[in-house]
């Protein structure tokens, strides 16, 4: 049954509870470095704002730190941000066709792991409204962690930043594994890939790609692989 | 750091925004290459799962309650808890290992 737009707005803010929580001990965690780079509280907390990223601002806040030229600290954050490339064009056939301009210009502000991985969950086209809500609670989390990351550097006991620090997995495993039930190429694609992602980062002689590239690198592969060898009919998603 | 902040804030949020808007605003039609539209509805699946091991391992304090989180929390998750039901058991799962390893 189609909700209207208020209550899956409200569904999308209850749902982007977690990733709040999760966001604060992450970027609480971030603001520390961004404190150690030599930004304000403020400063980190407008990165945080309009980066919406944890990586890319690791990335950014180390390029600063290390006085990198402006065009080289944005390189270093677009290829630290390259997986939401990715993202935008597998989340751009979840909306409906017939959604606005201005909608997609909104959703494409907050495209992270976390909302991707909410708005992946939902079957069928995702409504905007669904994301919104889901923003409305994430993007406070993460810019006011940030800050308070700067502001207030140990205010969270190390065992509750070390608990809260598994929030965000847990809710990629809520994402992936209810699907796999019913699937079993899914099923195996998905311990494949944790497989290689487990070699791809322990392995040694494969220091030379980053952290980031290397998920890059086997999203695409594996994807690939798994479409030629079993490519899904329509009807599935 | 010798730059303006402001200025490499600028650079940086428009070349993440550009990363992240245009599929999406160019990208309109629904794809009907069953290759690529396959590959689309894969790459969540795997992102995800590249990106959850062996990274939620390695974000705790000990190598131990990461694991266990994953466990239970992949347990959890299969038998259908939501989002915030898993997210909580995995992170009280940890809380609770450290606690009882005398951390």
């Amino acid at each position: 049954m189609e909700m209207s737009a208020r209550a899956e707005f409200a569904r999308g803010a209850k749902d982007g509870l977690p990733i709040m929580a999760g966001y604060f001990a992450v970027s609480f965690t971030l603001g520390i470095a961004a404190r150690n780079a030599g930004l304000s509280a403020f400063q980190a907390g407008l990165a945080s704002f309009l980066l919406n990223a944890s990586a890319g601002e690791y990335a950014a806040f180390s390029a600063m730190a290390a006085g990198a030229g402006y065009i080289e600290a944005a390189f270093m954050v677009l290829v630290a941000n390259a997986r939401y490339l990715l993202m935008s064009f597998a989340l751009s056939q979840k909306l409906a066709p017939t959604t606005p301009l201005w909608k997609r210009l909104v959703v494409g502000y907050d495209i992270t792991d976390e909302i991707f991985a909410l708005a992946i969950s939902r079957s069928g086209f995702v409504a905007p409204a669904y994301i919104f809500g889901a923003m409305s609670v994430a993007i406070p989390g993460w810019a006011v962690g940030t800050y308070l990351g700067v502001a207030v550097g140990n205010l969270l006991t190390p065992g509750l930043l070390s608990a809260l620090s598994v929030g965000l997995y847990g809710m990629f495993l809520a994402v992936i594994l209810p699907p796999a039930r019913k699937d079993r190429v899914l099923l195996c694609l998905i311990l494949v890939s944790m497989a290689l992602s487990f070699l791809a980062r322990t392995l040694p002689g494969l220091t030379f790609l980053s952290d980031n590239m290397k998920t890059i690198v086997l999203t695409v592969g594996i994807s690939l692989l798994a479409a030629i060898l079993f490519p899904i009919r329509e009807a599935k998603s | 750091m010798s730059g303006n902040p402001y200025i490499y804030l600028f650079w940086m949020a428009v070349v993440t925004y550009a990363v992240r808007v245009l599929p999406l605003t160019l990208l309109k039609r629904r794809i009907t290459n069953p290759i690529l539209h396959s590959f689309l509805y894969y790459v969540p699946y795997v992102t995800l799962a590249v990106m959850t091991f062996p990274a939620m391992v390695q974000a705790t304090r000990s190598p131990v309650s990461g694991a266990l989180a994953l466990a239970v929390g992949a347990v959890v998750a299969w038998r259908g808890g939501s989002l915030f039901v898993v997210a909580v058991s995995a992170c009280a799962v940890v809380y609770l290992c450290e606690l009882s390893m005398g951390m």
